[in-house]
């Protein structure tokens, strides 16, 4: 029975399990940072959409305990294949949040510098980038390296055929690739009981000889413990690994959506009760690895970097109508050629 | 010399590219032991190894998203799709990742993935076997789109198309696979972008692509009968496309006709007959025309040969194109009495 989930949600903070070890405190500190920095900018990113500055931004508040748990429990060298829900997930990666936002803003479809990011464009498709993640993990593991690749993704996205493919590909190519699945409760509007009639979305990988796991997505140290041994599973070379973690979006869909329509206070006030930073933070100050100065400084330091995304995105950086045929091709054909040219005469009218 | 057909002239092409560059790795359904359904990878699996042939679980979107990765890790993927319409379940990673990764990007990552794609009919095959798709393909910037039509072009195109930098979309014309051409392998041909003429001719142009091209001659061929001498353009690249050489062409001529396979309304052909139409108006002594398939699903076998452009249809098209020489010609009535109804 060694492919089969826990029969309930691994958590770590508030009991011990006896197949997980908690993370050591200081690894713990650091996710607590990162997350109360990673909440501050998504409500940054949430007032610049109420401002107009984003085009659109899809809110992960609630879910940071996922988020930072995948960019910390993968190194420099692995690849992260994020969606368009995981930006706070590509800033405690280190990204430039700026850059981060350059899709939302609507500068350009990726800031980031991809190669050197080892981290794919935010894919706006579902479950199409765990193919890519996939093909990535073997191709570094045929050259030799013992790369991982993790797949963020929600459950709607276990709905698609993709990610059943990719599912299948990773396990006959045994490569190396972490699935991070963040049931977030809705694909949308739509609950999962809409999405799948399965007992878990951790029970998926079973048929496709996945190991596979299911964690409390809202307590921090269950989830980095469980995403590290699924993490040196797979740079092991024992093949892929499916992690389903139980958490809930706070906010809408995006600021288009509109929750109240589909769900009750009543469930929302619940998920607050389970907020991830103040399960962690409680685990912290009760161990005494967190007290009031440091909670107070990474409260500041969360409120400077909101305030450095803030000045920063009040900058309108040109953008140059040129690029739109620079990048279509390593060499332009003759047709984009000529379009350039048209381009140029118009541009010169104005 | 030797006579080479287009399905051995590809193997060689493969067999040379994976000799050359460690990079190039051969992937789809039952590429491996058996060596394709049409045999195109015959024998690659028992000389380099499943590392650089190999087979994948049947899923066609899982073949080009794991061509993606498998090409941002450094490799040159080259992908079969068994038969045109079995890659339709693998669109949405063709338009939207396998196309604008580069876009994305901005250059960082580009995909230098090629996506043999088996094409067209005139083979007998049951339905979902014989789709000609290149007009989905063609409208997606950021792929380029090629159909070679002799054993020479399949080799030389399909060399060129793993060394490419960008994703490439490669027609291969199934009833064409066991069309021979004696030539002499290694060959290189005109690059791809650029058409070439395969039959000189006066008094009109014909331009086709892969399943067209050998139409086209057989009708040029017929049309000499009537004394019309009929020049053949092969297209070859339909993205990029080589507007100078087929302009040139149809100046020349002051007629032209364009075919294609694939049904007729919003296609490739009407794309180019555009295209001409913008760059020849004046040298034009009859409007472009188009000879097509029909508007419709593609038949089963024993109707496809009155779905398919023929020699026939052909000929009729090119009789289309004296109308300066024939007022009376039925077509031109039908105009006139529309014109005379406004």
């Amino acid at each position: 029975m060694e492919w089969l989930p826990s029969s309930s949600p691994v958590r770590l903070l508030e009991q011990p399990d006896p197949d997980y070890a908690l993370p050591e405190a200081s690894r713990l500190l650091a996710a607590y940072r990162a997350m109360v920095i990673g909440r501050r900018f998504d409500a940054q990113a949430t007032t610049l959409t109420k401002q107009g500055r984003l085009a659109v931004y899809p809110s992960s508040r609630g879910q940071e305990a996922c988020q930072v748990g995948a960019a910390l429990s993968i190194g420099a060298d692995d690849w992260l294949f994020p969606t368009y829900r995981d930006s706070v997930s590509l800033v405690s990666r280190g990204i430039d949040p700026v850059e981060v936002l350059t899709l939302l803003r609507g500068d350009w479809h990726c800031g980031y510098d991809v190669p050197s990011a080892r981290t794919a464009p935010q894919c706006t498709p579902l479950a199409t980038q765990t193919l890519h993640a996939v093909g990535l993990a073997h191709g570094e593991s045929r050259k030799g390296n013992d790369t991982v690749a993790m797949a963020l993704l929600g459950d709607g996205a276990t709905s698609e055929g993709d990610f059943h493919e990719a599912l299948n590909f990773a396990a006959v190519f045994r490569a190396p690739v972490v699935f991070f699945v963040q049931n977030n409760g809705y694909a949308i509007s739509a609950p999962l009981a809409k999405q799948s009639a399965a007992p878990s979305l951790a029970h998926k990988g079973i048929g496709y000889g996945v190991r596979s796991e299911q964690v409390d997505g809202n307590d921090a140290a269950a989830i980095l413990s469980v995403l590290d041994s699924a993490v040196a599973h797979a740079r092991a070379g024992n093949g892929p690994f499916l992690v389903e973690a139980h958490t809930y979006r706070m906010e809408p869909h995006t600021n288009a959506d509109d929750a109240a329509r589909y769900r009750s206070p009543e469930e929302v006030e619940h998920w607050q009760q389970r907020d991830p930073i103040s399960l962690l933070e409680r685990h912290l100050r009760a161990g005494g690895h967190l007290d009031d100065a440091t909670a107070e400084r990474i409260a500041g330091e969360a409120e400077e970097f909101a305030a450095r995304v803030r000045t920063r995105m009040q900058e309108e950086p040109p953008v140059d109508p040129e690029d739109l045929f620079r990048h279509v091709y390593a060499e332009p054909t003759p047709q984009l050629v000529e379009q350039l040219a048209q381009l140029r005469t118009e541009q010169e009218a104005l | 010399m030797a006579p080479t057909s287009m399905a051995q002239a590809l193997n060689a092409a493969l067999r040379d590219a994976i000799a050359e560059d460690e990079r190039v790795v051969v992937f789809g359904e039952d590429v491996g032991r058996l060596g394709g359904v049409f045999r195109v990878t015959d024998g690659l699996q028992a000389s380099f190894g499943e590392d650089r042939c190999f087979d994948t679980p049947l899923a066609e979107s899982g073949i080009a998203g794991f061509a993606v990765g498998m090409a941002m890790a450094g490799f040159r993927p080259v992908v079969e799709m068994q038969f045109d319409a079995f890659a339709f379940p693998a669109f949405e990673q063709v338009v939207s990742h396998i196309a604008k990764m580069r876009n994305r990007t901005r250059g960082a990552v580009g995909l230098p993935i090629v996506i043999r794609v088996p094409f067209a009919g005139g083979i007998g095959g049951v339905e979902h076997h014989c789709d000609s798709s290149e007009a989905y393909y063609a409208h997606t910037p950021g792929l380029k789109v090629v159909a070679p039509a002799t054993a020479a072009d399949a080799y030389s195109m399909l060399r060129e198309a793993i060394d490419d930098p960008d994703p490439v979309v490669f027609l291969e014309t199934k009833k064409l696979y066991w069309s021979k051409q004696d030539i002499e392998l290694p060959t290189t041909t005109e690059p791809i972008g650029r058409a070439t003429i395969r039959r000189p001719g006066r008094d009109a142009t014909l331009i086709a692509y892969g399943p067209t091209v050998p139409l086209a001659v057989a009708a040029a061929e017929a049309a000499e009968e009537e004394g019309w001498d009929v020049q053949v353009v092969d297209a070859r690249s339909l993205v990029p496309f080589d507007d100078e050489t087929i302009a040139e062409a149809v100046r020349g001529t002051g007629r032209c006709v364009v075919l294609q396979e694939a049904p007729g309304f919003a296609g490739v052909a009407a794309e180019i007959a555009a295209r001409v139409q913008e760059r020849c108006f004046h040298s034009l002594a009859a409007p472009v025309l188009r000879v097509a398939g029909f508007d419709v699903p593609y038949p089963p076998p024993k109707l496809e040969h009155v779905h398919l452009p023929g020699v026939d249809r052909v000929l009729d098209a090119l009789a289309r194109l004296q109308w300066d020489d024939q007022p009376d010609a039925k077509w031109l009535d039908g105009v006139r009495s529309q014109e005379d109804a406004a």
